[in-house]
């Protein structure tokens, strides 16, 4: 990894993690008897082992080969490991979530482990430490294979990774501790927002400066959608993180914006990052390895670029049906819903586009379970996406809103179509990078893949039975015009539902767990490749060249 | 709702930021040769191509008026 890096490249990296401890010694230091002091010291901690790595190896001798005549894989690589560390403590936190719902001993009476602090664990662990960091270690392998360029730097991309994972290291340890603006996927207090803006913009810019440098004239469509994740996800977040800390020297801070104005706020966030975060980012994974692994070019490229442009000018005035029957003004709340609906022709574009590149290929969808991950991963977005702008109608939302349906809804679009195309695209994209002949074990594929699928059935199917009961039991009424159930009613009702989420979750963790192991397996066990060139050739772009086996 | 006064210039700005980068797009001729674009990277070696010879310019002469 770091003998990848020139001795100057290596002691800006130095000065640079300095800086990053110093910055982490001066919270602890200012902020002592507050959360903030707490995470002074695990950003030193985090930023001081970065620090000593470099220092070990600064007077190592330098790279000898050629850094432009190959792709910089270290970061993606690195990447891909650290999201499916995520995905396992993430997805085990929630099995455990699921399960204090089912059992509520299992909190076992800390204040930590209370479901309002491990939650967000859960959500932001899955969302930013699984998602977020397979979107970055994706995007750049997809982005610099469509340009046939090299990533332009060599420390930014380590920079944008580690200082990702470790604005998720803060959030996930504020949680613990009780730290949290109360914003559903923003939950993270002001410093380790500013944080994330610096990180985000080196990544966008990184992007550009890539896509500059490119040597194939077009823009491959999978960077559109990653770009798009990349820049409105920077402009939302410092939109709905303006606040103003109580004091520089603790965790808490107040909303720029107050009452419905920050509801509207938020959830004009909170659907975007929706739109842009797990759906625009995700579409570009599809867009690059559904193709490559069915080796069939997308069925419409036209209709996937009209689909990126559809997305990107509808998504944005959806927020609002987060917030029907609610002081918000009715008129904004329709616009939410109708844009909602036209939602869905974008949307379906692209599941059926996907779906469409595999008809005549269906052989190979029956004996590869990476393309199934994708396939299954393009048949829930279309599932959820049709979900999603019928909930919004405000008939509908009047039954589903604050139920367990919602929960359903989330979850399967977050393990149908987010962690499929994630787990699909992990497995395609491994052997390639550490130049394995295959996966260690594709029985444990085919195993994760139906484990995967039971668990997301069995969780959905359960969610949308306990939100349409708990929907029905909170609407009727008696003859005498009181409400016939009481809350406690409700809650009796919907157990055996959480014992089903809650094993429905069980598989899909395991799952997980074993993609992990197959991977680690892959990369200390299974054989190298032998390259099937080994000699230069000097292809010219425009002019692709012959495919292997043809 | 004074937060509309924030939300709806920047929804909007965005929105023009997304109609500048398609105007773009299109004058920058992505939009020539879709089938071809879909298949390239079906093809690509896994290596970038190092020489900086200009490919843009070049392509663009070789494609008939």
């Amino acid at each position: 990894m770091i003998a990848q890096l020139r001795t100057g490249e290596r002691q800006f990296a130095l000065i640079l993690s300095g800086m990053v401890a110093l910055v982490g010694l001066a919270m602890a230091a200012v902020g002592q008897g507050d959360p903030m002091g707490a995470h002074g010291w695990i950003v030193l901690l985090f930023a001081g082992v970065v620090f000593c790595l470099l220092l070990r190896s600064l007077e190592d001798p330098e790279p000898s080969e050629d850094r432009t005549a190959v792709y910089y894989d270290d970061p993606t690589k690195v990447g891909i490991l650290i999201s499916l560390f995520w995905a396992v403590v993430a997805m085990g936190m929630g099995v455990w979530v699921a399960s204090q719902l089912a059992w509520p001993d299992l909190r076992f009476d800390a204040a930590w482990s209370s479901f309002g602090r491990i939650r967000p664990v859960h959500t932001s662990g899955v969302i930013f430490g699984f998602g977020g960091n397979a979107l970055i270690a994706t995007s750049f392998h997809v982005m610099q294979r469509t340009s046939r360029a090299r990533l332009a730097g060599q420390i930014s991309p380590w920079f944008v990774l580690l200082g990702f994972n470790l604005f998720c290291i803060v959030a996930a340890s504020g949680y613990l501790m009780g730290v949290t603006q109360s914003k559903e996927y923003a939950e993270p207090e002001w410093y380790a927002d500013i944080w994330l803006v610096i990180v985000w913009v080196t990544y966008f810019t990184l992007y550009i400066r890539t896509l500059a440098r490119r040597n194939e004239p077009h823009i491959y469509v999978a960077n559109w959608y990653y770009l798009a994740f990349i820049l409105v996800m920077a402009i939302l977040h410092i939109v709905n993180n303006l606040a103003i800390p109580a004091s520089f020297t603790g965790a808490k801070s107040y909303s720029a914006f107050s009452g419905v104005q920050d509801a509207m706020i938020q959830w004009w966030y909170g659907h975007n990052a929706v739109a842009f975060f797990l759906t625009a980012g995700f579409l570009g994974m599809l867009y690059y390895f559904l193709p490559k692994r069915a080796e069939r070019p997308i069925y419409s490229y036209r209709l996937s670029i009209l689909s990126f442009w559809g997305i990107v000018f509808f998504y944005i005035w959806v927020g609002s049906h987060h917030l029907h029957y609610t002081a918000l003004p009715q008129w904004v709340q329709t616009l939410g819903m109708t844009f909602s609906v036209m939602l869905l022709i974008p949307s379906w574009a692209s599941a059926g586009n996907a779906l469409m590149t595999l008809n005549g290929a269906w052989h190979k969808v029956r004996d590869d379970a990476v393309l199934r991950f994708m396939m299954v991963a393009a048949v829930f977005y279309g599932l959820s996406t049709f979900e999603g702008s019928f909930m919004a109608v405000r008939a509908v939302n009047s039954l589903s809103h604050y139920t367990d349906w919602t929960v359903g809804h989330v979850h399967s679009g977050a393990m149908g179509w987010v962690a499929m195309i994630v787990f699909g695209s992990i497995y395609a994209v491994v052997p390639l990078l550490w130049r394995k002949e295959t996966m260690y074990s594709w029985k444990l594929v085919e195993w994760h893949f139906w484990l995967a699928l039971a668990g997301t059935v069995v969780y959905v199917f359960a969610m949308w039975n306990s939100g349409i009961t708990q929907g029905l039991m909170w609407r009727t009424y008696t003859e005498s015009g009181t409400l016939a159930y009481s809350f406690t009613d409700t809650l009796v009702a919907m157990h055996p539902y959480y014992i089903a989420r809650a094993f429905g979750g069980a598989l899909f963790l395991t799952g997980a767990i074993l993609c992990a192991i197959n991977v680690v397996m892959t990369i200390r066990r299974v054989p190298e490749r032998v390259p099937e060139l080994d000699h230069p050739t000097s292809s010219e772009a425009g002019e692709p060249a012959v495919p292997a086996g043809e | 709702m004074n937060v509309l006064i924030v939300l709806i210039p920047v929804s909007l700005a965005m929105g023009i930021v997304g109609v500048a980068a398609f105007l773009w797009s299109l004058r920058a001729e992505q939009y020539e040769d879709l089938s071809g674009d879909a298949e390239r990277i079906l093809y690509a070696e896994d290596r970038p191509i190092s020489s900086k010879k200009s490919e843009p310019a070049q392509r663009k002469k070789e494609t008939p008026p």
